[in-house]
């Protein structure tokens, strides 16, 4: 390699917790103008390494070198001053403020004095407009898409300037187009001069825009390897120390009667907005039934509709035979479903509670977990054990705080807390979201197991792979509506694409046999409107 | 947790540090006015750790205290801010008088039984109007408790001059619904020390086993810490809220009989809401989350309390001052609370970055 210039070196970091060490010794160089990916199990160590990095947390042993000149960074304050940003994992941000606000937060803290709001908008929308992360500045946090407050957050470390930016799987949540457009900012930032470290557990992603790679295995630092030379099946194999399977295996599936049937459902925002209109979907015993759509078109309205957590405007529901149209949260679940939430830590898990608690939380007032209203904790501690064991959730122990599990181990022991009960009908949204290659394999199976023994599985995910892959048959929902059905087998990414840029199934077909012309401008204006 | 031990020590120090803190700052102040600290806190200690009479009286004024502050923290735990303690207490006092008075010739156990009762539904009714207002409006249960306060106040100087009494005093509830007992009093030589301790420890205990063993106290601390969440797990925040709020009035309510029939036998006419209410949450808030720690600060609280009395004759120190010295204390107390909620908001921020998405 040409003479280049180290801005990072992290020499022989551990970390401990208690006596856990959540990074052993792990060296890692990063290079001016290199994208550096950073690859590793749920649980390895990632997010402790870079917050480490970035000052939120102190290393145990070990040191960090910046731009050549060894420097302790104890707070986060002091990481940007040298020049680190980091995008988190979670977001960080004021639920109650605007995108603008939210943005500025850091930056009238420590570089202008405050900012008018139409002034700080402007900025954010010049900003915005310039790497193309669509955002509207005068928003409430609270009032947007996940995949909205994943931009306002990249933005808000843009937006202070930073040489050295750190990814915390920043894609989970973005659109193809997206994620795409989000590796072509990347290069341009590269471009100039800056590095960046990308956590990521999308080996395709890794392979697109990565120079090198540094892979973590149970907190050790395995090796850096040059991206170009080496495959995503050695990537993958190299991170879990085993082979690994890409492709999810699975037999024809053999439908039943419905466990799920919709019918002329309609559901409102919060805003009071028409969000789900008038809807007829049905979800059969013993298949998959994948849910595909640009993040909000109504799939998260459709979901809660459907748990009981939002009041319908008209239509009804029935789950397994029995009629939940308006049914409370516990009646729905009590009748057979399970819910694996989109934002976990919003809605699947109580972060301060042990992680044995959180896996009771839909049970804790059923037998054997309590009797006549007295907890049981001996038999919620064992029932605890198991599933950790059985679905390999990596924590320290049962008694630990869910918050101390790393990402994509909260995410592990919410399906197991909703698998493990056997629903008639399981609700996944976004199931896989920031789980490592091994999980999502076994996650994977894990629901063609459930369709396999005759339950019916509806999935929710905004990654196309993933729904082509798992389901048998395809809704694609566009504007509050379900534009198109069709067998995962019989469709293509491509024709995906185009439903769910809301073009009707008839003309996606005659455009993909190639009789463009006047439909690709009509394409064009209806894929902007979106 | 690896931190488990670590954190139980830092759980304990913290509030020690507060308190230490406290009478560093209340020294200061007497130095400054040119009062000798020293002489001003052992005249304190001294009055009241030398005289069974003065531990007596401290250890009444830590029960009533118990009540309150458990009060305060159940509501506390399930994510809400009762405000309303000391108008609850009013309450409850009201209502044991009022029992005990109306029906003075049943016989002891069935007369307490009632009186107490009465004084835990009179709470409970008050608190659980707040309840009610934020379960089902969203009203703020900071201002309609603040609200009722101020009602309970004024109702019970009305219900004393109209219905219970002729003027500002009612009369002395009979041998039959006093919580006295004598060999406490004679062990304590005549202070009014009174079955209210046994009923305070065991609520206590109870309060524990509420907490962690049933499935109502579960659904309590998880709608407190995540209410998203427990909504989705099929828990009924509405209930929670209107059941935190019920027990925590009820608790209140029955820190006003104890106060009503144990300390006084008798109700009369107020100028203000009871400092025990207020102070209630002070110990809560230093004792927070653990039933025990809300006893011995309830006691801690009571020995500073009477003692404050001993600094005027003893050491010289004003009534004025000796106030504003406990105040201090009471001060830094809170502070602690607030310095451990900004530790514990930066500790779980932390966490939740580490921890991942
Ligand atoms: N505050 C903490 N207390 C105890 N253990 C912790 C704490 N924070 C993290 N850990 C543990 O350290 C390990 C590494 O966590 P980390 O969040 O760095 O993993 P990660 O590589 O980012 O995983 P993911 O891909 O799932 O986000 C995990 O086993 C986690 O349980
Ligand atoms: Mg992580």
């Amino acid at each position: 390699m040409a003479q280049t210039e180290r801005v990072i070196e992290m020499k022989g970091i551990t970390k401990k917790f208690g006596e856990f060490k959540a990074n052993d010794n792990i060296n890692l160089n990063v290079e001016k103008g290199e994208i550096h990916a950073l690859l590793g199990e749920n649980g390895a160590g990632k997010s402790t390494l870079m917050n480490i990095l970035s000052g939120l947390l102190e290393p145990t042993s070990g040191e960090i070198i910046v731009n050549g000149k060894k420097e302790k960074i104890d707070s986060p304050e002091k990481a940007n001053q040298l020049g680190i940003g980091m995008v988190h994992q979670h977001f960080m941000l004021v639920d109650k403020f605007t995108v603008a606000e939210n943005i500025m937060l850091g930056k009238e803290k420590h570089n202008y004095g405050f900012m008018d709001d139409q002034g700080a908008e402007k900025d954010v929308k010049d900003l915005s407009d310039r790497y193309g992360l669509t955002v509207d500045p005068s928003a409430k946090i609270e009032d947007i898409s996940v995949g909205m407050q994943q931009r306002a957050e990249i933005l808000k470390t843009l937006f202070r300037g930073a040489d050295i930016l750190i990814f915390d799987e920043p894609t989970g949540v973005l659109t193809p187009q997206e994620i795409d457009e989000l590796m072509d900012i990347m290069k341009k930032l590269t471009d100039e001069g800056k590095s960046i470290i990308l956590i990521t557990h999308k080996l395709d992603e890794i392979k697109k825009v990565a120079d090198r790679c540094t892979v973590i295995r149970r907190g050790k630092s395995i090796d850096t390897v040059d991206v170009k030379s080496t495959s995503q099946q050695e990537l993958a194999d190299m991170m879990v120390g085993r082979s690994v399977s890409f492709k999810v295996e699975k037999q024809a599936p053999s439908p039943k009667g419905p466990v799920l049937e919709i019918k002329n459902l309609t559901v409102k925002e919060s805003r009071g907005l028409e969000a789900v209109k008038n809807i007829d979907l049905e979800v059969k015993a013993g298949e998959v039934l994948g849910i595909a759509g640009v993040d909000g078109n109504g799939q998260s309205e459709l979901i809660q509709a459907i748990t009981g957590l939002t009041k319908i405007e008209s239509g009804t529901i029935k789950l397994d035979g029995k009629d939940i149209t308006g049914k409370k949260p516990r009646e729905v679940t009590e009748t057979g479903l399970g819910h694996i939430p989109e934002d976990r830590h919003r809605h699947g898990l109580v972060l301060p509670m042990m992680l044995e608690e959180n896996m009771t939380l839909q049970q804790y007032y059923q037998k054997p977990f309590s009797k006549n209203g007295f907890l049981n904790h001996g038999k919620i501690k064992e029932y605890a054990k198991k599933l950790i064991e059985e679905f390999d959730v990596r924590t320290q122990s049962e008694e630990s705080t869910a918050a101390s599990l790393s990402g994509g181990n909260q995410q592990k022991a919410i399906i197991a807390r909703e698998i493990n009960r056997d629903p008639a009908l399981l609700i996944a949204a976004q199931p896989t979201r920031g789980l490592d290659v091994g999980a999502i394999e076994y996650i994977h199976k894990r629901l063609i197991e459930q369709r396999d023994n005759g339950k019916a599985v509806l999935l929710m995910s905004y990654e196309l792979d993933e729904v082509m892959n798992v389901s048998d048959r395809i809704a694609v929902m566009y504007d509050g509506k379900i534009i198109a059905i069709v067998n995962a087998e019989d469709t293509s990414e491509n024709e995906l694409g185009l439903l769910m840029a809301g073009v009707p199934l008839e003309k996606a077909k005659k455009e993909l046999a190639g009789k463009v012309e006047t439909d690709g401008k009509e394409r064009a204006t209806v894929a902007n409107d979106e | 947790m690896q931190t488990t031990s670590k954190n139980r020590l830092n759980a304990l120090l913290i509030p020690l540090f507060s308190i230490l803190l406290g009478f560093i700052f209340g020294a200061i102040l007497m130095l400054l006015f040119g009062y000798n600290p020293i002489d001003a806190y052992s005249a304190m200690l001294m009055g009241v750790f030398n005289s069974p009479y003065f531990m007596g009286e401290a250890i009444r004024q830590a029960t009533v205290l118990t009540f309150t502050g458990l009060g305060f923290a159940i509501a506390f735990k399930a994510g809400f801010f009762n405000i309303g303690v000391a108008g609850q207490l009013l309450a409850g006092w009201v209502a044991a008088i009022w029992v005990a008075l109306s029906f003075p010739d049943l016989p002891r156990i069935i007369l307490l039984t009632l009186s107490l009762g009465a004084a835990i539904i009179a709470g409970a009714v008050w608190a659980g109007i707040a309840g009610a207002l934020r379960a089902y409006f969203g009203t703020s249960e900071v201002i309609v408790t603040i609200m009722l306060n101020y009602t309970a106040l004024h109702l019970t100087n009305y219900i004393i001059r109209s219905v219970l009494a002729t003027g500002n005093t009612t009369e002395i509830v009979g041998e039959n619904a006093s919580l006295r007992v004598g060999w406490l009093t004679t062990l304590t030589q005549g202070s009014r020390i009174n079955m209210g301790l046994f009923i305070a420890i065991i609520v206590v205990i109870l309060y524990w086993v509420f907490m962690t063993q049933t499935t109502a106290g579960f659904e309590v601390r998880a709608v407190g810490l995540n209410p998203d969440a427990s909504t989705y797990a099929g828990m009924s925040a509405k209930r929670n809220i209107i059941l935190s709020m019920l027990i925590s009035g009820g608790l209140a309510g029955l820190g006003g009989a104890v106060h009503g029939l144990g300390t006084f036998g008798n109700l009369f006419t107020q100028s203000g809401l009871p400092s025990l209410g207020f102070n209630g949450i002070a110990v809560a808030l230093l004792g927070l989350g653990n039933p025990v720690g809300i006893f011995f600060s309830s006691i801690l609280f009571g020995v500073l309390d009477v003692g404050a009395g001993f600094m005027p004759n003893r050491a010289g120190v004003p009534d004025e001052m000796a106030d504003i010295v406990i105040a201090a204390i009471i001060f830094f107390v809170g502070a602690n609370y607030v310095i451990r909620l900004v530790l514990d908001k930066m500790q779980s921020n932390k966490t939740a970055e580490k921890g991942g998405e």
